[in-house]
């Protein structure tokens, strides 16, 4: 209720201006310090260039002669196929995980948690090192019914070799990471999402496939692309294994040779730069995509866009649920309206 | 033919659900005839929503029965035992029973269209061509045939509820379940939504619609059943519950709410 005058009309402060204002015209406001803070950083920055571009030390030639020596741009290769490969698996055995941890069954809850606990809290480093140890702790794989004969039976030492023991110990460790993220994700979604499929009389797993996890992966998608960047960079750990055809290991190796380590660790750094830009683009067209439908907001941009037509603004609640649109009443007009 | 007409398409029979110790539904007992459309009405937290959600089983109940078109939700009864009835069998019954929710919740990521056009092509599993063309009518019944391309997000809350009652009848359900559908929306949005549910209730669906809207249940609802505190207070026609309530208790809500 507004407060009423004795003539029954709401007070209203009256504005004497009423819209007739002219644009601000006013002297700017200087920022003297921000142009010299700026100069001074990229004067020190050029000064580090140039220097770095004349540093023996760096070896610059050495760097243009090996960039793209074959075994090097092989070894990225294998560093590109061990990201992605773990990856994968991390991120298929993390949703698995992240389902089983919402599991209402308390002993398929745990055993989740019980993984994550191990796999968590133990360096990566030491965990590719076990790995590389299998065949002392487990020397043969049995396929066939416990405590009877196996079926088939074969040495670990034959059947895994290090580039498979190397993706292994990365995904399973990964795998519990991702366990996190996807679950956040999925917890993300409102409720009212799962109650809309199930009352249209769609199954768990189409709900999941269908309605869930869609609208997570815009939860996923960002950490799990910091999570790819990280497992890159990760890689160069598999010497634990030890494996050494992969990008950093592969490098030191060169240098081993030729005594010269520096320009060589310039070349891999070249190298996981380029992954990681490559990697970094490919995000945001992913967050792109899975930001469909969700108002004018996209990746990385804070800005929600121009008006368009009928709507007047889109203020995206992030997990509400449902966006708040703000619509003029035009848009109610009589034409608008339901017809049956 | 004659048995189906006289079985109710919602029978329920001291129906109770609790929460923990939290006794929502204190044995709730009404029917719904084929074709009829009944407003529950009632303060918040008299248990409306629940037993809503009670009869396409978003709820289990705690005791009593509920049938739908003479089924019995959520159980199988056989040799004089329930059985309680896997996901797959409950999901089926859902298929005939629409709920358009207050929070309308469509799926953001999903235009108009693909909403209304999910259920019958994945539950269904229809042909394509056929659910696209069903899903454009609905869309034009609800008098959004030109928003069939917008994202919920693009839309306002009213016709986002529209396309969410459009959804329901994409699966051509024998009962319709609305779960205070113009809760949510603006003043001004109101009107779309119950001219839509008008129209619905005109071409004959049952429909059982929990409401504050005292207007639309005067006169559209064939009956209205005041509920608080879990319990049915009072039930009868509209016109005459509205006008002249019996109970202290539904005096008092009326008295508020009018």
């Amino acid at each position: 209720m507004s407060t009423l005058n004795r003539d029954g009309a709401a007070t209203v402060p009256a504005s004497p201006e009423g819209s007739s204002s002219d644009p601000i015209k006013a002297i700017r406001l200087r920022h003297p310090w921000r142009v010299v803070f700026a100069v001074l950083l990229v004067a020190g920055f050029a000064l580090f260039v140039i220097d770095a571009a004349f540093r023996p030390a760096f070896d610059w030639p050495s760097v243009g002669k090996y960039i793209f020596d074959r075994r090097i741009s092989m070894a990225a290769l294998v560093t590109l196929q061990l990201t992605v490969y773990s990856m994968v698996i991390a991120i298929i055995l993390g949703v698995i995980l992240a389902v089983m941890r919402l599991s209402p069954n308390p002993v398929v809850k745990s055993l989740a948690w019980f993984y994550l606990w191990i796999f968590r809290g133990t360096p990566v480093y030491v965990q590719l090192t076990l790995w590389g140890l299998i065949a002392l702790i487990y020397t043969t794989i049995d396929i066939g019914i416990p405590f009877a004969e196996p079926w088939v039976s074969f040495s670990t030492q034959a059947a895994l070799n290090t580039f498979a023991l190397a993706i292994i110990g990365l995904a399973l460790n990964e795998a519990a990471y991702m366990a996190e993220i996807v679950r956040a994700g999925l917890l993300s979604v409102d409720k009212g999402q799962e109650e809309a499929a199930v009352a249209l009389g769609m199954s768990w797993s189409q709900t999941m496939r269908r309605v869930i996890l869609p609208q997570s992966m815009r939860v996923i998608i960002p950490p799990t692309g910091n999570e790819v960047i990280s497992m890159l960079k990760t890689t160069s750990l598999v010497t634990a294994v030890p494996f050494s055809l992969e990008l950093f290991t592969r490098s030191r190796d060169i240098s081993a040779e030729t005594f010269n380590p520096i320009p060589l660790l310039i070349v891999a750094s070249i190298w996981y730069l380029f992954f990681t830009s490559i990697l970094m683009v490919g995000q945001y067209f992913l967050e792109k995509r899975f930001a469909r439908g969700l108002g004018d907001r996209q990746p990385d941009k804070k800005s929600f866009g121009a008006p368009t037509g009928a709507i007047t603004g889109i203020v995206p609640v992030v997990g509400a649920g449902q966006p708040t649109v703000v619509v003029p009443p035009k848009n109610d007009a009589p034409g608008n309206r339901g017809q049956l | 033919m004659s048995e189906t007409t006289t079985v109710p398409m919602v029978l329920a029979e001291q129906v109770t659900k609790s929460f923990g110790s939290n006794e929502v539904l204190k044995g709730i007992s009404l029917e719904v005839k084929r074709g009829e459309v009944m407003c529950l009405v009632g303060p918040s937290g008299s248990g409306k929503s629940t037993f809503l959600r009670c009869i396409n089983h978003l709820e289990v109940l705690s005791a009593g029965r509920l049938s739908v078109d003479g089924e019995l939700i959520g159980y199988r009864e056989a040799n004089g035992k329930l059985y309680e009835m896997a996901p797959k069998e409950a999901a089926k019954q859902r298929r005939d029973i629409g709920m358009v929710f207050q929070r309308f919740n469509l799926f953001p990521h999903m235009t108009a269209l693909q909403n209304v056009m999910e259920a019958p092509l994945r539950v269904k599993g229809l042909a394509k061509a056929q659910v696209e063309q069903t899903a454009r009518t609905l869309l034009d019944r609800v008098g959004l045939a030109d928003r069939a391309d917008y994202y919920p997000a693009h839309l306002s809350g009213g016709q986002q509820q529209r396309v969410a009652i459009a959804r329901a009848l994409a699966m051509e359900p024998k009962l319709m379940l609305f779960d205070e559908p113009t809760s949510a929306l603006d003043p001004e949005l109101v009107g779309e939504v119950l001219d839509v549910m008008k129209g619905l209730a005109k071409e004959g669906m049952t429909m059982i619609v929990v409401t504050h809207e005292m207007g639309f249940a005067r006169e559209v609802a064939d009956s209205l059943v005041f509920m608080d505190a879990g319990v049915v207070v009072e039930a009868g026609v509209p016109s005459e519950v509205l006008s002249n309530p019996q109970h202290k208790r539904t005096q008092a809500f009326l008295s508020k709410v009018l």
